[in-house]
């Protein structure tokens, strides 16, 4: 079982030493190329600060992931019952996936303070563009002849959505869920650059503007080290409910 | 609704299709003024080739689909077939189509779930129509566990778990291979017998329809018209013998012959 694990590993530690062996043997300067031991050591250094901001990058990430499961399964359970709601609505929930969320940060921030709020509020906008499309068709393609068979004995609607439509939307759910579990921690940092550092919590955003700023190129990529880190497991998180919650009857988990 | 669960010896009920028409969007015309009376308990196979409208017909019969002009009354039933007629009929699709995520026990509760029936009241009337398609051994399993053949008769016994006074199936048995459709077979033709629902049975395959019926209709091709309507006289409880007897053959000639027919 285990033997699964080891060419991933491999390719990372062969990666890292061939990252470490071309920044010693060109002799780039460390705010190009810093050397992965050296991101290292100031991961160690500096851990009590890192920990501290992945703690706040870690609650607005899961926040804003939290808000786009509810709101985007919801939106597209909304959307699958009508296709006039569908007409008028669908085409304007794709401007969360086009919306520059570059420019629209720093307005976020200046609307909703210098708080974890305008955080959460662009993890949410990032990553709930895939729930609600994905939701949507596992929605949409519900067996016709199930639909029939609830219609023949009179299930109400609401009972078909919860019985048949929800349950066989499960697996498209979850690819959803999946890649808006990265995306969150991506809009998270994004929002942190425009937060700055007047918030009382630090999120590695700010760590690594500040690092960057400060000349600690090192510092500055132990964050987003750690930023990618944390999306790594929340994507695992969101796999392994998956794994558990499909693996009687969908042959993706099996 | 209680009383589909309690009563154990409901008897099939009629149909009157009277002069239906039904043209699809596309323009289509499935069916153009059919009209067939089903009598009470009738075992009725529906034969007719790809597309003649058989399965628009059941459709219609069973309220999913509405006619653009004619009716169908479903008789011994004083409301309308519509509304009140569902909880008294059951319907088998071409597959199996079982719900994945559930077992087959849950599956084969599911139309009395959706009958609001209560959790126990659920459990013996689904153990027990399991146990008629033997399936006992199977009642936990996930649908994905079964074969074709297996999930074929969880969906049967999820049709007779309501005891329905109607039982519509469209080519269940199709998909499946000679041996187990043979199988299948005798064992809805048992169950009949049993239960003595009035069934109306769609196939394409004209020896099914000798096996299991009493009555075949054969309808041309689009649009549907019946051009034979034959009784099959053969005993009524029939072993998968029965089949290489002259008098299976002579049954299954006729009905070829009007198939011919149909075609010109």
């Amino acid at each position: 079982m285990l033997w699964r694990y080891v060419p991933p590993i491999a390719v990372f530690v062969a990666v890292l030493i061939a990252w470490q062996a071309y920044a010693v043997i060109t002799g780039a300067p460390a705010y190009l190329l810093p050397k992965p031991l050296a991101v290292l050591r100031s991961l160690v250094a500096d851990r009590d600060n890192l920990l501290s901001s992945l703690g706040w990058t870690a609650l607005a990430a899961l926040g804003g992931f939290a808000a786009s499961a509810l709101i985007g399964v919801s939106i597209a359970v909304l959307l699958s019952t009508s296709t006039i709601l569908r007409r008028a609505f669908y085409p304007y929930t794709v401007f969360f996936q086009t919306v520059p969320i570059i420019a629209i940060a720093p307005m976020l921030v200046i609307l909703m303070g210098f708080g974890i709020l305008p955080v959460v509020v662009c993890a949410f906008i990032v990553s709930v563009f895939p729930v609600i499309a994905n939701t949507l068709t596992g929605l949409l393609s519900t067996d016709p002849a199930l639909v029939d068979l609830f219609r023949l004995y009179g299930a109400r609607p609401v009972a078909a959505m919860w019985k048949l439509r929800l349950p066989s939307a499960l697996p498209n759910i979850f690819t959803g869920l999946r890649i808006s579990a990265g995306l969150a921690v991506i809009g998270t940092v994004v929002a942190e650059f425009f937060v700055g550092e007047i918030v009382r919590g630090e999120g590695l955003g700010v760590r690594i503007v500040s690092a960057t700023k400060q000349g600690e190129p090192d510092l500055a990529f132990a964050a987003v080290l750690l930023a990618s880190l944390l999306g790594l497991t929340m994507f695992g998180a969101v796999n392994l409910i998956s794994h558990f919650a499909l693996r009687r009857w969908h042959a993706s988990e099996q | 609704m209680q009383e589909i669960v309690t009563s154990p010896h409901a008897t099939g009920v009629g149909i009157e299709v009277r002069g239906v028409r039904r043209v699809f969007d596309s323009g289509v015309i499935a069916l153009d003024g059919l009209s067939l009376n089903i009598h009470p308990g009738e075992f009725i196979a529906i034969l007719g080739p790809s597309g003649c409208g058989k399965s628009t017909l059941l459709r219609l019969i069973a309220g999913l689909d509405k006619p653009q002009s004619g009716s169908i009354t479903i008789a011994d039933d004083p409301d309308t077939p519509a509304t009140k007629a569902r909880e008294h009929l059951a319907y088998v699709f071409q597959d199996a189509h079982l719900l994945p995520w559930r077992s087959v026990l849950d599956n084969v509760a599911l139309p009395l779930e959706l009958l609001g029936i209560q959790r126990g009241q659920r459990l013996a009337p689904s153990r027990q129509a399991i146990e008629r398609v033997g399936l006992s051994d199977a009642v936990d399993r996930y649908p994905n566990q079964l074969s074709g053949g297996m999930r074929m008769r969880v969906s049967l016994a999820r049709a007779m778990v309501t005891q329905p006074r109607l039982l519509l199936l469209d080519e269940p048995f199709a998909a499946l291979d000679e041996i187990t459709r043979q199988r299948l077979d005798e064992q809805l033709r048992e169950l009949w017998l049993a239960a003595r629902m009035t069934v109306v049975f769609v196939t394409h395959s004209t020896a099914e329809a000798v096996f299991l019926a009493d009555r075949a209709v054969v309808l041309s091709k689009r649009p549907g018209q019946i051009i034979a309507d034959h009784t099959i006289e053969l005993p009524p409880n029939r072993a998968g013998p029965i089949r290489a007897t002259p008098e299976f053959a002579r049954q299954t000639r006729v009905l070829y012959e009007a198939l011919d027919r149909g075609q010109t």
